[in-house]
């Protein structure tokens, strides 16, 4: 099984969609026809952030997610690579 | 950031999503949006009572109209169906407006137009997927229900799909008491064509309430329907039909939730927004498009949304020990089927519904009819029971009937 290396740089794969919701988020894969729930805003703070960060550890503390709390938050990404919501992203 | 401010109330807590669901979303997930009235078939059981096309329809711009605020809504896809969907003449036009503005399209079609060119170009499309209908795995079975010719045209139309290099499009079977021992022979024609499986249950909505009596599945039909999904589960999809069956015992995959009017709705070919594809009935007109504010208006403050959003009592149900699993059941079955909303579905795995059933007047004319009936008007109309003829003289006239080779140029003209 995949798994998130939080010191690589990871993205939303381009056939998602987010939808913010009051709970969270619900994403879309149009390629996998697969929906998917963000269970909390500050984990899709941390989705929204992946695009831009050099790494995912990266994205959860702009996101203001607590050092200690990183682990938690990789499962949470680990979970949404599985399902190829989330791709590494190839840096330069 | 939530996309609909004036959706004040705060997210409850707790701990499922689909308890979270039942407060209803911002916008649906998806929604199920019959295009026409208007179908080569008249499929004993359609849910819409299809046929002739409704002249109200929604115009190519007023459709590209609704297309915007779903886009804007960031309704991630639409179920498009009909009637048949691809009689519209705009119809590709509809379905290419639509994925180049976001919102991906699941269509139901009975394949009359997919050729292979046809074929071709939806497999070229990325946010495209179809629903090939089909409601028998041979001929005999389907062919009563949908129609003559109506087999032969969607195994033509799933052929030229994977022809075309279309992959994992939907076969997609209502379960009646005729088909339910052919589950294996559905999925063995799915997996030739290289498709998925899509199984559905029979609504009593629409023509639907005329047969439903003969179709649907028995009580042990629906034991063994219930086993081959919980084997097939993964591989197979219900659209969240049967989740009336998780009170046999392990969920079915799924939101097990009644989603009308929470996540999902439907907007009819004249733009009447309905909160889900089974209950085309005034009780269930949340509103229409056309009117100022649009979908999104009607999505977020119809009278009739926001209260199917409000937690629902059980009714009846609720001292029952699988109320958590069942939730019920589904809302228009029961309306259709005339039985209480707040009481057992029809087709409860525990027998409720059935004793309900039985307990009605034998008469049905008690039964609520759909709103409106589009059926074709070339297929006899259906009386109650045989009517006697007596042959008499009409005893006006004084003399015999007059024949093909009377002289008399005024033969038969009366003057009075």
């Amino acid at each position: 099984m995949a798994t998130l290396d939080l010191d690589r740089a990871w993205d939303l794969h381009p056939q998602v969609s987010v939808r913010p919701e009051p709970f969270g988020a619900l994403l879309y894969h149009f390629g996998t026809r697969k929906l998917s729930f963000l269970k909390d805003r500050r984990l899709l703070a941390v989705v929204q952030a992946l695009a831009t960060a050099p790494t995912a550890r990266a994205a959860c503390l702009a996101a203001g997610v607590d050092d200690r709390e990183v682990p938690r938050y990789g499962q949470a990404l680990t979970a949404l690579v599985q399902s190829s919501m989330v791709i590494e992203r190839a840096t330069p | 950031m939530t996309t609909a401010p004036h959706m004040s109330r705060p997210a409850p807590a707790a701990s499922r999503l689909v308890d979270l669901f039942e407060y209803g979303l911002d916008a649906p997930i998806c929604l199920t949006w019959e295009l026409t009235y208007a179908c080569n078939l008249s499929c004993s059981h359609c849910l819409s009572s299809s046929g002739r096309r409704d002249p109200r329809e929604l115009t190519t711009a007023e459709a590209k109209a609704v297309i915007d605020e779903l886009e804007a809504m960031q309704v991630f896809y639409v179920n498009i169906g009909g009637g048949e969907p691809t009689v519209r003449p705009d119809f590709f036009e509809l379905l290419d407006y639509a994925t180049a503005h976001h919102v991906g399209v699941k269509f139901s079609t009975n394949g009359v137009r997919i050729t292979p060119e046809v074929a071709q170009r939806l497999a070229a499309n990325d946010y495209v997927d179809v629903q090939i209908s089909l409601d028998g795995a041979t001929a005999e079975v389907n062919d009563p229900v949908r129609g003559p010719g109506s087999y032969d045209t969607a195994l033509r139309a799933m052929s030229n799909l994977a022809d075309a290099g279309m992959k994992n499009f939907k076969l997609s079977v209502v379960c009646t008491r005729h088909n339910i021992p052919q589950m294996d022979e559905f999925k063995a024609i799915a997996d030739r064509y290289g498709a998925q499986l899509r199984l559905t249950r029979l609504r009593p909505s629409g023509r639907g309430a005329d047969v439903w009596d003969e179709l649907h599945p028995l009580p042990e039909q629906q034991r063994k329907l219930y086993d081959w999904l919980v084997a097939h589960g993964d591989h197979v999809l219900t659209g969240d039909s049967f989740f009336h069956l998780s009170a046999y015992g392990k969920a079915l995959p799924g939101l097990n939730l009644c989603g009308a009017g929470r996540v999902v709705c439907l907007i009819d070919p004249v733009g009447d927004v309905y909160a889900c594809p089974f209950a085309i009935h005034d009780e269930f007109l949340a509103g229409n498009v056309r009117r100022p504010g649009g979908f999104a208006k009607v999505w977020r403050e119809s009278g009739l949304f926001r209260s199917l959003r409000e937690p629902q009592s059980g009714g009846a149900c609720a001292s029952c020990g699988f109320y958590d699993t069942c939730k019920g059941g589904c809302m228009a079955a029961k309306f259709f089927t005339g039985l209480p909303l707040d009481g057992p579905d029809p087709e409860c795995v525990q027998g409720y519904g059935e004793q309900l059933l039985a307990q009605r007047p034998k008469d049905r004319g008690h039964l609520p009819k759909p709103s409106g009936d589009h059926s074709h008007r070339t297929a006899p109309a259906r009386r109650p029971g045989t009517v006697d003829l007596v042959l008499t003289r009409r005893p006006d006239l004084n003399r015999p009937p007059v024949s093909a080779c009377a002289e008399d140029p005024l033969a038969g003209t009366s003057f009075t």
